[in-house]
C-alpha cells in the first residue's frame, strides 16, 4: 500500500510539472503568439475575448503567481479555453472529436506488435542459433531502423499510389457519415491497415528482441531443467514455464507503450492524414494554434500517466517482489 | 526468482568488467581497467556484427567530410528539368523544383551526421553528469535527481519536440537543444543504475578513505569502468538524434533552410513526390538514415555481446532436447 501511494505521489510530480511547463512554455519563449493569433482571427473576436485570450498568455497585468492560480484551476474544471484554428469551438471539443481515431489506431497496430513480436521471440529463444533467430532478428532490427514515417511513405506509395489497394488518407472515405453500419466499420478497417502495419513492421523488432533476451536468461534457470527432467512436453515447458516468466519486461514496456499510444503515432498520422491526436497537433502548430496545442500536450501527458499508473498497478499483483523493495 | 538472478541485474554487474566475483574486481587498480578497455576494442573489432557497422559508420563520415568533393557546388540550386528519374546525368535523378537528388542526400549527411552526433555526446554527458552525482552523492541529491529523470522519462517525446520547437525560434540551434532536453532522461537512468553497482565497490571507498575529491572519484575512478555502457548509451543516443531530427524537419519543424535527410524528406512529401510516382526523391533520405542507425545499433549489439558473454552466439545449433541453458549455467558455476 506504501508503494502504491509513493507511485501515486510521483505520478502527481509528474502532472503538475507538465502543467507548470504548459503554464510556463508560452510565457518566456520568445514573440507575441497572442498579437499573431488575434491578427488571424480579423473581425472574428469579440475584445473581451482578446482580453481572456492576453491573459491565458500571460499578458495580463496580474502577478504570475495569480495567473498560474487561476489557470490550475481552469484545468481542474476542464476549460482550455477555445481554438483558435477552429473558432470559436472549446480546445476540448476539438479534442474529444479526434482521441477515438488515435485511440483505435495505437491499440490496434501495439496489440499485433505485441503479440506477433511476443510469440517471435519465444520462438527463437527456444530454438538458438535456429533460422528464426538467425535471420529474422538482423532483418528487423534493419527494418526497425528505418525512421517509421518514412516507411509509412514508403508502404503509401506502394500500395496506395501505384498498386491503388488501399485508400491514401483519412480514417473513412470521404463524404460518407460516421455511424455504427457494418458497412462504416468495414471502411474504418480498410483505412487503417496501411497505417497499422506500418506501425506495426517497425516496432515488432523491439519486442521480439526483448522477448528473446530475457527467455534466454530464463532458460538457464533451474526450474526449466526440472520441468524437462519430469518429462513435460516442450511446448508445455516453452510456454507455461519459460515463456510466462520471461513476460516481465514485456509487460512493463506494454505499460510505456500503452501511453505513447496517444501521442507517439504522430508522424504516422501526419503520413495518412489520419484525423488523430498526432495530426491535430501538427495542424494545430501550423496554424499558430497555441490553446489547442497546449490542450493536445495536456492530454497526451495525462493518458502516459494514467497508463502507467495502471501498469504499477497490474505489476505489483504480477511481481510481489516491487511490493517489498 | 532472487535479484542475483535477474539476468538484467547480472548484465550490468557483468558489463565492463571482468567477468568474477564483485572481490575481484575491487581489487583491480586502474592498469588493468585499462587493458578491459583494451580488450573491450579488440573484441569490438573481432565481432562482425560491430566491424560492419563501424565499416558503414566511417563510409558515411568520409561521405559527410567529402560533400564539396563529391558534389561540387550549391545542392539546391536547379540543376536540370524537374521530376526527371534517375539518369545518367543525375544518378538518382532530379526533385520537383530541378535539384539534383544525390547532390542534396551529399549534402545532408552533413547536417544530419552532426545534429546525430552533437545530440548524442550532449545528451549522453548530461546523462552521465547526472547518472554519476545520483549514484556517488546519494540520499537528497539521489533522490532529486531520479525524480526530475523519470518525470523527463514519462514526457511523451514527440509531442514535446513539437511543442518546443514551436514556440522557440527556428534554427539548427534550436534543434540540437530540444532533442538534447528531451533525449537526455534515458541514459541518466541506464547510467545511473550502472554508476549505483560500481559505487557499492571497495575501490570507491578507498578512493574515498586516501581523500580524493568527490569530482576525481566520480570521473577517475568510477567512469572508466563504465565505459562500455556510457558507449552504448551514447550510441543509442546519436540513433535517437538522427531519427528524432529528421521527424521533427520532416513536420516542417526544424531548420527548413538547411540541407538535411529530414528536410529532404520534408520538400519530398511537400512537392507531391509521393503523388506524382517519384519514388527516387523520398527513397534515398530513408535508406541513408536506415544505413546510419543500423550500422550504429549494430556497433552497440557488438558492444552488448563482447561485455555480455550470456548473448553471444552459442558454437552450435541447439535443440529443445538439449538446451544451451544448462551448458551457460555450469560454465557460470564454474567459473565460480
Amino acid at each position: 500500500m506504501g508503494y502504491m501511494l509513493r507511485r501515486f505521489g510521483f505520478y502527481l510530480v509528474a502532472f503538475w510539472v507538465s502543467i507548470t511547463l504548459n503554464f510556463f512554455l508560452p510565457r518566456f519563449m520568445p514573440g507575441d503568439p497572442v498579437s499573431r493569433m488575434v491578427a488571424r482571427l480579423q473581425g472574428q473576436i469579440r475584445p473581451d475575448q482578446i482580453e481572456a485570450l492576453r491573459e491565458s498568455f500571460g499578458l495580463s497585468d496580474a502577478p504570475l503567481w495569480e495567473q498560474y492560480l487561476r489557470y490550475l484551476g481552469q484545468i481542474f474544471t476542464g476549460n482550455l479555453g477555445f481554438s483558435i484554428s477552429r473558432f470559436p469551438t472549446p480546445v476540448i471539443d476539438v479534442i474529444s472529436s479526434v482521441i477515438g481515431w488515435t485511440f483505435l489506431l495505437g491499440f490496434v497496430s501495439l496489440i499485433i506488435a505485441v503479440v506477433i513480436g511476443n510469440l517471435l521471440g519465444i520462438l527463437a529463444a527456444w530454438r538458438r542459433g535456429g533460422v528464426l533467430d538467425s535471420f529474422v532478428p538482423p532483418l528487423l532490427i534493419f527494418i526497425g531502423s528505418f525512421p517509421y514515417f518514412w516507411l509509412a511513405m514508403g508502404l503509401l506509395y506502394l500500395f496506395g499510389v501505384t498498386l491503388g489497394w488501399f485508400p491514401l488518407r483519412h480514417a473513412y472515405a470521404v463524404g460518407t457519415i460516421p455511424e455504427f453500419s457494418l458497412a462504416f466499420l468495414g471502411d474504418v478497417a480498410y483505412h487503417l491497415i496501411l497505417p497499422a502495419t506500418s506501425i506495426v513492421l517497425v516496432s515488432v523488432g523491439g519486442w521480439m528482441l526483448g522477448m528473446r533476451n530475457t527467455m534466454i536468461a530464463t532458460n538457464a534457470e533451474d526450474y526449466i531443467v526440472m520441468a524437462e527432467a519430469k518429462g513435460l512436453r516442450a511446448n508445455r515447458v516453452m510456454m507455461q514455464y519459460a515463456a510466462r516468466n520471461a513476460l516481465l519486461p514485456s509487460v512493463t514496456a506494454f505499460g510505456m507503450s500503452l501511453g505513447f499510444v496517444v501521442g507517439g503515432a504522430l508522424l504516422t498520422e501526419v503520413v495518412f492524414a489520419y484525423p488523430g491526436i498526432g495530426y491535430t497537433l501538427l495542424a494545430a502548430v501550423q496554424n499558430l494554434d497555441y490553446p489547442l496545442m497546449q490542450g493536445l500536450f495536456l492530454t497526451i501527458t495525462t493518458a502516459v500517466l494514467i497508463a502507467n499508473f495502471l501498469v504499477d498497478i497490474v505489476y505489483v499483483r504480477l511481481d510481489p517482489r516491487v511490493r517489498v523493495s | 526468482m532472487s535479484l542475483a538472478q535477474d539476468p538484467r541485474a547480472m548484465a550490468e554487474l557483468e558489463l565492463g568488467t571482468p567477468p568474477g566475483p564483485d572481490g575481484q574486481v575491487a581489487a583491480a587498480p586502474p592498469p588493468r581497467l585499462r587493458r578491459g578497455g583494451g580488450g573491450l576494442l579488440r573484441g569490438l573489432l573481432g565481432n562482425a556484427k560491430a566491424t560492419s557497422g563501424l565499416v558503414i559508420l566511417i563510409l558515411f563520415v568520409l561521405m559527410a567530410v567529402f560533400a564539396p568533393i563529391l558534389a561540387p557546388g550549391d545542392p539546391t540550386l536547379i540543376q536540370g528539368i524537374g521530376s526527371q528519374p534517375p539518369s545518367a546525368e543525375h544518378w538518382l535523378g532530379t526533385t520537383a523544383k530541378g535539384q539534383d537528388v544525390l547532390a542534396l542526400n551529399v549534402w545532408g549527411s552533413r547536417s544530419s551526421l552532426f545534429v546525430g552526433f552533437t545530440v548524442g555526446i550532449l545528451a549522453t554527458f548530461v546523462g552521465l553528469l547526472v547518472g554519476l552525482a545520483s549514484a556517488y552523492l546519494g540520499r537528497t541529491i539521489d533522490n532529486v535527481l531520479s525524480l526530475v529523470t523519470n518525470v523527463f522519462l514519462l514526457l511523451p517525446g514527440l509531442p514535446l519536440l513539437v511543442i518546443l520547437a514551436a514556440f522557440l525560434p527556428q534554427g539548427l540551434g534550436t534543434v540540437v537543444l530540444v532533442l538534447v532536453i528531451t533525449g537526455w532522461a534515458g541514459s541518466a537512468r541506464v547510467l545511473r543504475s550502472q554508476a549505483m553497482s560500481i559505487r557499492g565497490k571497495d575501490f570507491v571507498a578507498a578512493s574515498q578513505v586516501t581523500g580524493e575529491s568527490g569530482l576525481r572519484i566520480m570521473f577517475r575512478e568510477m567512469l572508466p569502468n563504465m565505459a562500455s555502457i556510457v558507449m552504448s548509451t551514447f550510441l543509442a543516443c546519436v540513433i535517437f538524434g538522427i531519427g528524432a531530427q529528421a521527424g521533427l524537419e520532416f513536420l516542417g519543424l526544424g531548420d527548413i533552410s538547411t540541407v538535411s535527410w529530414g528536410t529532404n524528406l520534408y520538400w519530398a512529401s511537400n512537392d507531391g513526390a509521393l503523388l506524382t510516382g517519384a519514388w527516387w526523391v523520398f527513397v534515398p533520405p530513408g535508406v541513408c538514415i536506415a544505413l546510419v542507425a543500423f550500422a550504429l545499433a549494430l556497433v552497440n549489439y557488438g558492444v552488448d555481446e563482447t561485455t555480455n558473454p550470456r548473448l553471444r552466439r552459442p558454437r552450435r545449433r541447439t535443440t529443445p532436447d538439449a538446451p544451451t541453458p544448462v551448458a551457460a549455467r555450469t560454465r557460470k558455476e564454474l567459473a565460480r
